[in-house]
């Protein structure tokens, strides 16, 4: 087994993975029940025949920019970056995708392989609801029947998506079970899944999962990261200095990055949920804090006690408030090719106010991470430099929460 | 059925004495599923020992894991109480350390993968065989994972025993078959576990097939939970595995103290013993 700290790199880069087994270096495979194998390997057979296939690709592209809205600009974050007194901050705007983030991108791209599969019927989990979303929408515009598995404690955090989800005729089933989050939906959708394989195909909603799920939600999301480049081009000149997205299971940051990561002059750097404190429980920062360990279907940092028990998490962001990362993230932490830091909930939701203030932008909390990150960063790098971060999705879904949690902080202080 | 002879050690394990002592008994196997911890491990413990009286042929003991995705809501639901009840690994290897000296059935762990990586391959390979387990039959984990495990266990006599379902291409299952040791799970319907009402179509054609791919015996699990559906699979198969409705039991009972737990136990497993031949 290679060592953790220095593996050996593939012959063609870092970018030349997952190999024909699903591995990022150590990380990833695919360590699920069997009744899924046969499932996973028709997967991968479509997915390689439909990339192949020009009018695959063409009608994406297609749907991608008529129906999504893309390309997405990059904007000049002006008041942030006067705000923070150094490095220019520039949004990569994920947010004006339709349904409101990044999550669409991989919802169509994998609805477009369920029908060429012949599955009629699709299932899916979501902790922010804006995976949940995004599935349901790509189920309505391409016929397929939904249902989403969401946590019970996140369908009251994020019920404005919950509705959503109902108007566009999916089914949302609240998972009662354990933490009743998204590692809680994600366990009931697989549950599903080992009984209607033949005729269901799972729209996972991250990097995460059996192979070949972490590639194919990556290639799905890495139009960010392509896009990002050319505008940059376009606005700049020149590559950015520094690129940040926020990571949770990580599929925002994992479109980000990898059309990045041969690119060796930018610098790379994934945001985790810090939460209340760096304490087991009062985080979800994986690969800040966790250990190598196997949670849904692969190999990568998860947070587990000695007994290999998943650790309860927290954070004050649905969508990032998950105990495991992509295998992918794994190994770009142990080649050291991406930095992974953290931010905590209070950090998160005062750069959610200053962008609403500052930029008229409601960022999703999730997003809020990567801001809240770029802004301490900017102001100790110099003027010239350029600080890309990874806008993923908006905030609307978030408003409510932030107001609950703020009127408990004013009643709190009154106390 | 023929006896597993093969080089590797297994030829003259607890589980190929087990089966070879049933087939010249003219009988078949009923191998019990109870979660460890479940309401907590003095009740496991009774239970073992009365699942033993009641003439089970091998126990498999769930592992409780906090995100069981091959588990219907039965055996999840007392994975949950058994974390909650404060269950842990060492106290698990003492428990079946206690229970291994005390019943003549072979038991074995299932046990996710993660669980295993966790702790360490050889390690937890190390602590399974010490505490005098027969071997593991780790759900999560497919072929293509599985060598590294496969060699460990080998190296420490103890069965890694894999799982066919109906989902599974042929040729696939014929490499599964040839590659299990101890006995070959055949898992009846694809779907979670969970106690079902008739058997499924298909399943006599597939167990005989599989037969004619291992040599070690086939057992049906998934959904067995009455007399009338032991004595049809043993019609076929090797033996048949009780789980769900077994564990939900337990459940039941779990008021009433392990022995009573205990007492109810045995003469539900009694009655399907008597079904298998």
């Amino acid at each position: 087994m290679p060592s953790p700290l220095s593996p050996p790199l593939p012959a063609g880069g870092i970018s030349q993975v997952p190999d024909a087994h699903g591995r990022f270096g150590r990380f990833g495979g695919r360590y699920v029940p069997e009744t899924l194998s046969a499932a996973l390997d028709q997967l991968q057979a479509a997915y390689d025949e439909a990339r192949a296939d020009p009018a695959f690709q063409a009608e994406l592209d297609q749907l991608l920019a008529a129906f999504v809205g893309r390309p997405l600009p990059l904007l000049f974050a002006k008041r942030l970056t006067a705000y923070a007194g150094g490095a220019q901050i520039w949004f990569k705007r994920e947010d004006l995708s339709h349904t409101g983030a990044h999550k669409i991108n991989n919802t169509l791209g994998q609805g477009l392989l369920a029908m060429r599969m012949g599955k009629k019927r699709i299932i899916a989990e979501t902790g922010a609801g804006q995976h949940g979303v995004a599935t349901a929408t790509a189920c309505a515009r391409f016929g397929l029947d939904c249902v989403v598995y969401m946590g019970a404690e996140d369908v009251r955090r994020q019920e404005p998506n919950v509705r959503s989800m109902r108007m566009m005729g999916a089914e949302v089933r609240p998972v009662e079970s354990g933490s009743r989050t998204l590692r809680d939906a994600i366990n009931e959708a697989m549950r599903d899944w080992m009984g209607s394989v033949e005729t269901t195909h799972y729209i996972i909603g991250s990097v995460v999962g059996p192979h070949p799920f972490p590639r194919i939600t990556r290639d799905f999301q890495s139009v960010i990261g392509q896009e990002t480049l050319v505008f940059c081009q376009q606005e700049l000149g020149r590559d950015p200095d520094c690129v940040v997205a926020c990571v949770g299971g990580g599929s925002n940051a994992a479109g980000m990055f990898y059309p990045l990561v041969e690119h060796k002059g930018i610098r790379l750097v994934g945001v985790e949920a810090g939460g209340r404190s760096s304490k087991p429980g009062d985080h979800a920062a994986s690969l800040s804090y966790g250990n190598a360990g196997i949670l849904h279907g692969s190999l990568s940092y998860v947070l587990q006690d000695p007994d290999g028990q998943t650790a309860d998490v927290h954070s004050v962001s649905a969508g990032l408030d998950y105990p495991g990362v992509g295998p992918e993230h794994a190994w770009w932490h142990d080649t050291k090719r991406v930095e992974y830091t953290s931010v905590t909930d209070a950090e998160a939701l005062d750069a959610f106010d200053l962008v609403a203030r500052r930029e008229g932008i409601l960022p999703a909390l999730e997003t809020s991470h990567a801001i809240a990150w770029a802004v301490k960063e900017a102001a100790r790098r110099p003027k010239k430099e350029v600080i890309v971060v990874c806008l993923s999705g908006r905030g609307d879904k978030d408003a409510a929460e932030i107001a609950r949690l703020r009127s408990i902080e004013n009643g709190g202080a009154h106390a | 059925m023929t006896i597993h002879h093969d080089s590797k050690g297994l030829s003259s394990g607890p589980l190929a004495k087990t089966f070879a002592a049933l087939a010249k008994d003219g009988r078949k196997a009923l191998a019990p599923f109870v979660t460890a911890g479940d309401p907590d491990l003095d009740t496991t413990l009774a239970v073992l020992e009365a699942l033993d009286r009641a003439g089970a042929a091998v126990c498999e003991l769930g592992v409780p894991y906090s995100d069981p995705i091959a588990d219907g809501p039965v055996i999840q639901a007392s994975y949950t109480r058994a974390l909650a009840a404060g269950f842990t690994l060492e106290k698990f290897f003492e428990m079946v350390r206690q229970a291994t000296g005390r019943v003549k059935m072979p038991i074995l762990a299932m046990v996710s993968y993660s669980i295993i990586y966790r702790r360490g391959i050889d390690r937890f390979v190390d602590d399974a065989a010490a505490a005098g387990l027969a071997g593991l039959v780790v759900p999560d984990l497919p072929l293509e994972e599985s060598d590294v495990l496969d060699v460990t266990c080998k190296g420490a006599n103890l069965a890694l025993v894999r799982l066919v379902t109906p989902t599974t291409p042929p040729e696939r299952a014929a490499e599964i078959a040839r590659r299990s040791t101890g006995f070959l799970y055949c898992v009846s319907v694809a779907g979670v576990t969970g106690a079902r009402t008739d058997l499924p179509e298909g399943l006599v054609e597939r167990v005989k097939w599989l037969q004619t791919k291992t040599d070690v015996p086939v057992l049906v699990g998934f959904g067995v939970s009455t007399p009338e559906q032991v004595k049809l699979l043993s019609g076929v198969a090797d033996g048949a595995i009780v789980g769900s409705a077994l564990v939900r039991r337990v459940g039941e009972l779990a008021a009433e103290g392990p022995e009573g737990v205990a007492k109810g136990v045995e003469s539900y497993i009694a009655d399907l013993v008597n079904a298998a031949r």
